[in-house]
Order: structure tokens, then sequence, then C-alpha cells
């Protein structure tokens, strides 16, 4: 019986993966885009139902079950009501935030996984771990940035040195991450964590803030890229392959569309992000 | 470096599904025509939120009493749906706009 159940849900996953593949590549079409994001649709779908029903942990199926569908009900309505209710316009801006969700949501995980984690975890599940909390939470802080240049709300912003600013607070990020990785288990971890949470968080706002308004469409795409990336870390913490190949298939994708975006504008993604510092 | 090995070895599959991948997507979108630059995104944003499966693993696995796991992953799952259900309805009202202009207008590109 068991094997039986974890058999379908690894069917579901594989189902899940190749509707996202074939998704993604009929959005890149003219013709087939709309059918494509259904089809992606549906093997979401599929997997996040498997899930529910089939999913066991060490013999046991999971539980919390009100919580999930109240948190499911609730994020389905808003999200069906922003979709909806959107100005043509405004559409952008409204990607620009459920990436930024999706990013929060990494982020999110990494925390329950580190206060769920052993003090004797391998370096490397740790290194996952701290890598979704960190990416997740830069892409999550610049899109909110990025909402907040393209609505207008927030003007572009530069100052002096703010290039060597960005990469000190970079450098005490890798500093954090190491330090985590490193440190012995009697060492205090639990701080240095959401330290680098708090360092995280305000180096995507130090990275989007400079750049400008009209770079934004790039900006989001990359920062898509980097959400990609943060759920192929979850995809590795859970060992689920349909996290990882969604995860990674957008991360790649991203980065390509990223640099095709850059070239249709004639510029350097180097330009566009660094441009803005000499003047 | 043999931890290093040890993991590469036990997670084969894993490293496997990931180069693959990686090549997959460039091949995928290579071909993609200026005008559906954003929808592709906005597509690729609604993929991510698979994310969302993480989630309630994370939230379905922590022991019912441990209150502030629960809001966390309870958190989580929000924003992961948020993630999935607007990234699709978002873009699926996108390519419903493009489906009523002419392919001669296909020059606005990503004035996004």
């Amino acid at each position: 019986m068991y094997n039986l159940e974890a058999s379908i849900l690894s069917v579901c996953y594989l189902t899940g993966s190749v509707a996202f593949i074939t998704g993604l590549k009929m959005l890149a079409h003219p013709d087939t885009a709309r059918r494509g994001n259904q089809v992606a649709a549906g093997g979401m779908l599929i997997a996040i139902i498997a899930t529910l029903v089939l999913y066991r942990s060490g013999g046991t199926h999971l539980h919390n079950y009100v919580w999930i569908a109240a948190a499911l009900a609730i994020g389905a309505v808003i999200g069906t009501t922003a979709a909806r209710k959107v100005q043509m316009t405004a559409m952008p801006e409204l990607v620009s935030i459920f990436n930024g969700m999706g990013g929060l949501c990494a982020a999110l995980i990494s925390v329950i996984e580190f206060e769920h984690m052993a003090q004797a975890s391998p370096v490397l599940h740790s290194l996952i771990i701290i890598a979704g909390l960190v990416i997740g939470s830069v892409s999550f802080s610049g899109s909110m940035v990025a909402y907040g240049k393209l609505s207008g709300k927030v003007k572009d912003h530069t100052f002096r040195g703010q290039h060597s600013f960005n990469l000190i607070v970079l450098a005490l990020v890798l500093f954090g991450i190491v330090y985590l990785l490193c440190r012995n288990p009697g060492m205090p971890g639990s701080f240095v964590f959401y330290t680098l949470l708090a360092l995280s968080v305000s180096y995507g706002v130090f990275f989007v803030l400079p750049i400008g308004g009209a770079d934004m469409p790039v900006v989001i795409s990359l920062l898509n890229a980097c959400t990609g990336v943060a759920t192929a870390c979850g995809g590795f913490l859970y060992q689920n392959p349909v996290m990882l190949t969604g995860g990674i298939l957008v991360g790649s994708a991203g980065m390509i569309l990223t640099i095709i975006m850059c070239k249709a504008m004639n510029r350097s993604l180097t330009n566009v992000l660094v441009g803005s510092f000499g003047g | 470096m043999s931890t290093l090995l040890n993991f590469i070895h036990d997670n084969l599959d894993m490293f496997y599904i990931v180069i693959l991948s990686i090549f997959l997507g460039i091949e995928v979108i290579s071909q993609v025509p200026s005008v559906l630059h954003t929808p592709l995104m906005s597509g690729a944003n609604a993929i991510h939120g698979v994310i969302i499966i993480g989630a309630i693993i994370a939230i379905g696995e922590t022991a019912p009493d441990n209150y502030p796991a629960l809001i966390i992953g309870f958190l989580a799952v929000v924003v992961g749906t948020l993630n999935v259900v607007g990234g699709f309805v978002v873009t699926d009202r996108m390519l419903e706009m493009f489906k009523k202009r002419k392919p001669t207008t296909t020059k606005t590109s990503h004035n996004v």
C-alpha cells in the first residue's frame, strides 16, 4: 500500500515536470502561448494535490491540514482577485509582487527548516537551507522595490560610493554564510542566521534601488531567475524532483530571457546593472 | 572534499536533473519573439511558484503545537499560493489581451 502511494506520487511529479517543460515551450510561441500557460497550470495543480494527498515522511501523512487549507484558500482568493482586477498597464507590477511572494516563500521555508535543523546536520544540508534563505530574501525585497519603481512610488536613488557600499553588504552576507557553515556546534547560530536574513533583505533593496526605472523589466526577469534558483534549493532540500525541475528550468530560462531582453534594448546586462553608478 | 564527493554520489539523480534542466531551459525559450517577453516572464514566474510544495511539506511536518513554525509556515503557504494562482491568472489575462491584437503590432516589444 505504501509503495503504491509513493509510486503514484512519483508519477504525478513526473507529469508535473513534463507539463512545466511543455508549457514553457508553448509559451514561447504566439499561437500556443495561452494553451501553454494552461498546461503548466494543470501540471502545478496535479503536483500540489498529489503532495497534499500522497506525501509521506517517515511513514506518516502530513498533518495541520486545517492550517494548510486555510492558507491555500486565502492565497487563492487574494491572488485571483488581484490578478483579475488589476489594470492592464499595471500587470508588470503585479508580476513583480508575485515574484517577490515566491522569494518570500523560499525564505520562510528556510527559516522553518533552520529551526528544525539538528546541530549535527551535514554542511551541505545547511548550505542548501542558507542559500534558499539568502536568494529568496534578496529576490523578495528586490521585487518589492522593483514594484515600487514601476508604480512610481519609489524614485531612482543613488548616492556616492553606492557601488562600494553594495559590495560591502554582499561581503557581509558571504561572511555570514561562511560563519554559519564553519561554526562549531557550541557557537551561536540563530543570531547570525537572522542577521543574515536582514542583510539579504537589505541587499535586495540596495541592489535594485540605483537601477533606472526603465530597466525594471530586465531586473524583474533577473529576480525571477533568482527565485527559480531558490525554488531549486527547496527541491534539493526535500529531494523533490518537480520543485527541482521547475526551479532550475525557470532559473536558466529566466537568465536567458534576461539576456535576450537586454539585447532587444541594445545593451548588455552589466550595463543595465551598473550603468547607473556613473551618474 | 570527500564530503562533497559523497554528497554528489548520494544525490546523483538530482545533479542530472539540474544539469539537463539548465540546458532545457535555455533551449526551450531561445526562439521567443520580443512581443512574448513579458508573458513568458510572467508564466515562468508562476512556474517557480512550485516552491509552494516545499511550504506545504514544511508546515505539514511541523508539530501541531509548535505555533511559531505553524504561523511562519501558514504565511509561506499563503504567499506561495499567491505566486502560483496569481501568476497563472495574470499570464492568462496578458495572453488573452494579445489574442485580440493584429500580428502587425509585434514591434511593441517589452514596454513593461
